[in-house]
């Protein structure tokens, strides 16, 4: 009787938010217990030194020993997590540009489409660490290698320009098997913009080339700062990153369980933030130009 | 008067056929059309070459792989590696628990995420903005930082070994991408009237009602795409299942993983035959094998798991 009382004296902006926090409870629920909790218990861990004993675990308070020995101490961290911070940086703008490319050619409508749209979709599939791993560790296709003539044409050139070519052709699989996701997510935008603006914009005399930077470009610019975020992500999240094999290496070590591992991987943590600020800057520099 | 007659039918015709070379705003022309399918087949074929490589390889003989004129095309169908990579990944079990650790996850990941988007898009509540900037950050948070001390709670718990580790983040929407889920069903259900529930309600629908039988149904592009990714990913992932319950529940990745080891272990490691040892086939057909299930699901699904990306406005930001 109480009770019933009581939800009638609710409005109908409390009750709904009271059923709206009891559908998304389970998230905040997950997020304390299995996100939040752990996040700070991984920073008590890589401050103290454990003792695994039969009485549970004994931390002596370390400050930031861990991080500076994973800095200044471990010979092999930091040249790891700068190979990643170059890999993430030329390959982001390298898949970005090609699954843009790749939309733009299956946005069209033709015959055979949902076949080709097949293949390229394929790779999100069955992109997995052991399998990639495999692929493209031992039977990696160097393009430049494969072919003798493009080999001599590419040694010919000065090294500032072979070198990234050499770096984009022997990754090549590996960046097109990257950008399954956002090929993915390209269409989906590009398939929002409306015939209409581009019709009118021909009506006024556009040509194809202005077309794709003034309609196509700022169209899907938020969506290539998405995929970019994405890719930064990924690329540090993949278990075949040197950085995370060298974490999960650490992670049982004898003597420094946990604590160096957990160390290491906040130090990463904070490179992969200042990765997805650059990207952040870079597209809010670029939007800018767009608007001057 | 019949001269410039044919004059503007030649003309006509110039027209139809430039159109039908080049094509129209309508219609892409056939030149146009041989341009589009020779970059896409050349791409197309660099993004299936490891798949090609891989399945061509894996009905070798020994004889055919080390002779350096066979490249393409095997003397002959070549069955011994599937054999023996069958036997080394003990793949009738190996297979039953990748299925299980995938399916199950996925439906309660999918269930879980449906709910909390649901929450999300269709009431008001405070801190709701708070609430997705936390969720766009377990996103970026990596799965790297949490993983100790979660081992660490599922020692406590005694899950460790059992497929709780899996189940549990899942079923509160903490599990593999669990937040892009999320942000696609927010999206979803926030892209139809809300005077849909308003008349559910009117006629004595309950709030959970008017959710699973009104925004349910109606979210069946997002529900597809959540279904399909999460059993995808779950699938894939080694690097947290393999210490949650690895060392007692083998999937068909992680088995791939110690491939090399097991192989030795089945086959007698102490043979001089050079036949009989691993070779570039043998771990091949495993790789095979172990995306053999996915591929067969893609095909079988690819239309709606295309499709319904389009549909369930994964852009919507």
């Amino acid at each position: 009787m109480k009770s019933k009382k009581k939800k009638h004296s609710l409005t109908i902006k409390q009750r709904n938010s009271l059923t709206g926090y009891l559908f998304f409870s389970p998230w905040i629920i997950g997020f304390l217990v299995f996100t939040l909790y752990p996040a700070i218990y991984s920073i008590k861990l890589s401050m103290n030194e454990l003792q695994i004993t039969t009485d549970g675990i004994l931390m002596k308070f370390k400050g930031l020993y861990y991080y500076n020995e994973a800095i200044n101490v471990d010979t092999s961290f930091k040249t790891n997590v700068i190979d990643e911070v170059y890999f993430a940086l030329s390959a982001t703008p390298i898949i970005i540009v090609f699954s843009l490319i790749i939309a733009l050619l299956l946005n069209r409508k033709y015959p055979l489409r949902s076949f080709f749209r097949g293949v390229f979709f394929l790779p999100v599939i069955i992109m997995s660490g052991p399998v990639i791993s495999e692929l493209l560790t031992k039977y990696i296709m160097n393009l430049a290698v494969f072919n003798p003539v493009i080999y001599q044409f590419l040694m010919r050139l000065p090294s500032f320009v072979r070198n990234p070519i050499f770096f984009a052709l022997s990754n090549l699989v590996f960046f097109l098997w990257f950008s399954g996701a956002q090929i993915l997510i390209f269409i989906a935008g590009l398939q929002k913009v409306s015939t209409e603006i581009y019709e009118a914009a021909s009506i006024d005399g556009a040509t194809a080339w202005e077309k794709f930077w003034k309609i196509t470009v700022p169209f899907v610019k938020p969506l290539a700062m998405v995929n970019a975020i994405y890719t930064v992500m990924e690329l540090a999240n993949t278990s075949y990153n040197y950085v995370n094999i060298k974490i999960a290496s650490h992670l049982l070590e004898v003597g420094r369980p946990y604590s160096f591992s957990a160390a290491m991987s906040w130090i990463y943590f904070g490179v992969t933030l200042l990765l997805l600020l650059l990207v952040y800057l870079v597209f809010q520099g670029f939007g800018r130009r767009d608007n001057a | 008067m019949r001269v410039s007659k044919n004059i503007s039918a030649l003309k006509f015709s110039q027209h139809t056929f430039k159109k039908y070379l080049f094509g129209s705003k309508e219609k892409i022309g056939k030149i146009n059309l041989l341009v589009y399918f020779a970059i896409l087949g050349g791409i197309g074929f660099l993004f299936l070459y490891p798949v090609l490589y891989m399945i061509i390889n894996s009905f070798k003989t020994p004889e055919d792989l080390v002779d350096p004129a066979i490249a393409w095309v095997p003397t002959s169908i070549f069955l011994g590696n599937y054999v023996k990579a069958f036997v080394t990944m003990d793949f009738m079990n190996t297979f039953r628990n990748s299925l299980l650790m995938s399916i199950t996850p996925a439906i309660i990941q999918t269930i879980a995420t449906a709910i909390i988007g649901y929450g999300l898009a269709r009431f008001e509540f405070p801190f709701k903005k708070l609430w997705v900037i936390f969720i766009v950050a377990t996103f970026i948070i990596p799965a790297q930082v949490t993983l100790i001390p979660r081992y660490m709670m599922f020692n406590n718990y005694g899950m460790i070994n059992t497929p709780w580790p899996n189940l549990l983040p899942a079923a509160v929407g903490q599990g593999l991408k669990s937040a892009i889920f999320i942000l696609i069903f927010y999206q979803f259900f926030s892209s139809y009237p809300k005077s849909l529930d308003e008349a559910a309600e009117l006629d004595g629908a309950g709030k959970f009602r008017v959710f699973s039988t009104i925004a349910i149904p109606m979210a069946k592009p997002a529900i597809v795409v959540s279904m399909l990714f999460s059993f995808v990913w779950y699938w894939n992932e080694t690097s947290q299942s393999s210490l949650f319950f690895g060392s007692v529940i083998k999937t068909l990745p992680m088995k791939l993983g110690s491939f090399a080891a097991a192989y030795e272990q089945v086959y007698n490691p102490n043979d001089a035959d050079v036949f009989s040892a691993i070779n570039e086939s043998i771990s091949l057909t495993g790789t095979f094998l172990s995306i053999l299930p996915l591929l067969i699901l893609y095909f079988i699904l690819q239309r709606q798991f295309v499709e319904s990306v389009e549909r369930s406005g994964i852009t919507g930001e």
